[in-house]
């Protein structure tokens, strides 16, 4: 091993900041899944009838699935009857009417994670609904947002509230029965959020959700909705962060977004559960699936997404293009290190006419982790004049890992372009020893040359994000370099 | 400022350089010349701190610290500075970030207060003036898209932002038509410094009319086999160098 690799070793063996776990009571059903369980939850959450059954639906098709096997990853078969499906922590009373009365633990545990709940949140201009295991916890800017007629709350409250929007929107992006994870997200998920934007509304500060995963042995299941009316915009910050444990831990989210006529969303997520040490013990399964659906004609909308943690990350944000004109657009920083594996990519539906999508996808493998990037461009027969632009790059930290990418085209329409771009490369000595030569240490410099082999993606995201985003690259690859 | 005494580097087993002596005092400039494959980029690699080259015999002192026991940035930290002979591209990095960067890196090494960026630009600008680049090129990614006198250029830029004790220049003049040339050397010369030493690294004696050495050493096969002053380069350029080979072994400075 040259000393430079040695170099590169020793900064990618950084810790995982995130990995405390904070000990407060919660309640929470014993592990297994059936009916009984479904029906529990919906009860618990005291939910309508109707959503019971849509539960109980998805639960039930679910059942005759199975789990998929395409994908570029591999971990051993998991017993879905040793997860819990339910904790939350213990309520005191009726559930926190202000951030008084979040329990003291739990707000320092988000003031660990750099989470703005309390009034620095008000100047950074941040409205955040803190998802802390199932359960949101506390919601700032309620009222503020409530003025402009925006919804922001967690589903399990909007499903009370608001229960003729979620029932129109609700699976009308993502069907129960639109895969394995999404079913059985269906069937179970505790919460998430839901936004709704009102027709001409533009959103006046980033709605941000931070997910944690704190209790041993449970799943998260959460359920994100949000629905931008026309000519309606909103930015959605999405944060996750896990603690550190030797066990797996499942989280099988899903997340859909409509735009309606001339709307548009942006979603940007920094995602850093628990990777798993060194040798890939412990770690999150993130098996997530995202998806938008471009309503209206000139809606808009763009994932964009850093990905550092995991164990496993299998993630594909998609749009579906049904309005002419409209335009989805998807970035995404996929880094993996140690033993991690991430397949993750995106599918763009072109539907409509005049369509067009963008995606970039930088992938960076380091130790002995795979990173595949899988993505699906399809031009209906319809999408007239539709356009798309991929370009896909990998940088390599060692001899070790392996970048791999899958493209998938389907056009059914001859007016349309279709551009791919691709490519893989080392992260060069040379490139190193300049910055060195500069007077950088190891670290900065791989820091530098991988924000900017990413710098595309970065720009994205909105300010404050960007810089952590900046941070988490530099920490997930300190050391890397073979 | 520098004292070479006996330096032997290997690369892959094959012996490149096979007992350099030299000795650089403050202020002064050491042209150092000599046909292809005679160690000279080996030497600035060596120098810079460059991995893959396996020191066999000698030593190197700057400053009174042995040089090769500190890693390049240390190195560069302290004053060591190599303006490339093919400046490396680093996609997506902006010129004006990595001068920042190596700036404070060099000035926390001093003990000194990173420089915040008001002051910052206002010094860049300054230094810009000395190679004729406008203030576009600080947003231009580091030497992607460069014309090679662009390059050149833009390493005397750093050069003269990081002010370094010791500046190495591998081959600045190769790629270069005689505008470029003109306004690189201008550049160098007027960093000339009694604090500043260089160390000209170059095939041809074009470059040494437009920056003047104190010194000229001509390198073959791995030693310093002749040395003079600015006449020894004419006579290398009258001659070229198989006329060294037949001359009797110079001594060395």
């Amino acid at each position: 091993m040259t000393e430079q690799s040695q170099q590169l070793e020793a900064i990618t063996q950084k810790e995982y900041k995130a990995g405390f776990v904070t000990d407060i009571e919660v309640d929470s059903l014993p592990p297994g899944l059936n009916e009984d369980v479904v029906r529990q939850i919906s009860l618990i959450k005291n939910e309508p009838e109707w959503m019971l059954e849509w539960r109980l639906k998805a639960f039930r098709h679910w059942l005759t699935m199975e789990t998929p096997e395409w994908a570029h990853v591999h971990y051993p078969a998991i017993d879905y009857q040793e997860i819990s499906y339910y904790s939350a922590p213990k309520k005191k009373t009726d559930g926190p009417k202000s951030l008084d009365e979040v329990d003291p633990e739990l707000l320092k545990t988000y003031e660990k994670l750099g989470v703005p709940l309390d009034e620095r949140a008000r100047l950074a201009g941040v409205a955040v609904d803190a998802v802390f295991d199932s359960v949101s916890v506390s919601n700032t800017f309620k009222d503020k947002l409530a003025e402009e007629g925006i919804l922001f709350m967690p589903i399990s409250e909007a499903i009370q509230e608001h229960p003729e929007l979620v029932k129109k929107y609700i699976g009308s992006v993502v069907p129960h029965k639109d895969n394995f994870y999404a079913a059985l997200n269906s069937a179970v998920f505790t919460d998430g959020s839901f936004v709704y934007i009102p027709k001409g509304v533009r959103c006046p500060m980033e709605l941000s959700t931070y997910f944690r995963i704190n209790a041993a042995n449970t799943g998260q299941f959460e359920r994100t909705l949000i629905i931008a009316d026309d000519d309606a915009y909103v930015s959605y910050l999405e944060g996750c962060t896990a603690p550190m444990r030797d066990e797996n831990q499942l989280h099988a989210a899903v997340v859909e977004l409509v735009a309606m006529d001339r709307a548009e969303i942006k979603y940007s997520t920094v995602q850093n559960w628990y990777p798993g040490d060194e040798n890939g013990k412990g770690g999150i399964y993130n098996f997530v699936t995202k998806r938008a659906a471009c309503r209206g004609e000139s809606s808009k909308v763009s994932w964009t997404q850093v990905e550092t943690g995991s164990a496993i990350t299998w993630k594909y944000p998609s749009v579906v293009l049904q309005g002419d004109n409209s335009v989805g657009e998807f970035y995404s920083v996929a880094v993996t290190n140690n033993m991690q594996q991430a397949d993750t990519g995106t599918k763009m539906i072109h539907l409509g006419k005049n369509t067009s999508s963008t995606i970039i996808s930088k992938g960076i493998s380091a130790g002995r982790s795979q990173n595949a990037y899988r993505g699906l461009v399809r031009i209906g027969p319809n999408a007239e004049n539709a356009r798309n632009y991929t370009e896909c790059d990998s940088l390599l930290m060692s001899d070790t890992c392996g970048a791999h990418t899958f493209p998938y085209i389907e056009v059914k329409n001859p007016t349309a372009k279709v551009e791919h771009e691709a490519s893989t490369s080392k992260i060069s000595e040379d490139q190193l020893f300049y910055c060195k030569q500069r007077g950088l240490d190891a670290e900065d410099a791989v820091s530098m040359i991988v924000n900017g082999f990413c710098k595309q993606v970065i720009r994205e995201l909105p300010m404050e994000f960007a810089v952590e985003a900046q941070n988490l690259l530099g920490l997930s690859l300190e050391g890397s370099v073979g | 400022m520098l004292t070479i005494k006996n330096l032997h580097a290997s690369v892959d087993g094959k012996e490149i350089l096979r007992g350099i002596d030299l000795t650089v005092n403050p202020g002064e400039i050491h042209a150092i010349m000599g046909p292809n494959g005679a160690g000279k980029s080996t030497l600035s690699n060596v120098l810079a701190g460059r991995e893959g080259y396996e020191i066999t015999q000698g030593e190197v002192i700057y400053k009174g610290e042995n040089l090769l026991e500190l890693e390049p940035e240390e190195r560069a930290q302290r004053g060591v500075f190599l303006a490339f002979q093919y400046p490396v591209e680093i996609p997506g990095v902006s010129n004006v970030y990595l001068l920042k960067a190596a700036l404070n890196a060099v000035r926390k090494y001093q003990g000194l207060e990173e420089v915040d960026a008001m002051d910052f630009l206002t010094l860049v600008r300054e230094k810009m003036k000395l190679v004729k680049m406008n203030e576009e090129f600080l947003h231009r990614n580091v030497n992607e898209g460069f014309s090679g006198g662009e390059k050149k250029r833009n390493e005397i830029l750093q050069m003269a932002v990081l002010e370094p004790a010791l500046a190495i220049l591998d081959e600045t003049d190769s790629g270069l038509d005689i505008d470029a040339l003109r306004t690189v050397s201008e550049g160098v010369n007027a960093l000339r410094a009694e604090d500043r030493s260089i160390v000209m690294i170059t095939h041809y004696q074009r470059l040494l009319d437009h920056i003047v050495p104190d010194f000229v050493h001509v390198l073959s096969e791995g030693r310093i086999v002749k040395s003079g002053d600015k006449e020894l380069a004419k006579e290398l350029e009258k001659s070229g160098y198989s006329w060294i080979h037949d001359a009797p072994e110079g001594e060395t400075a």
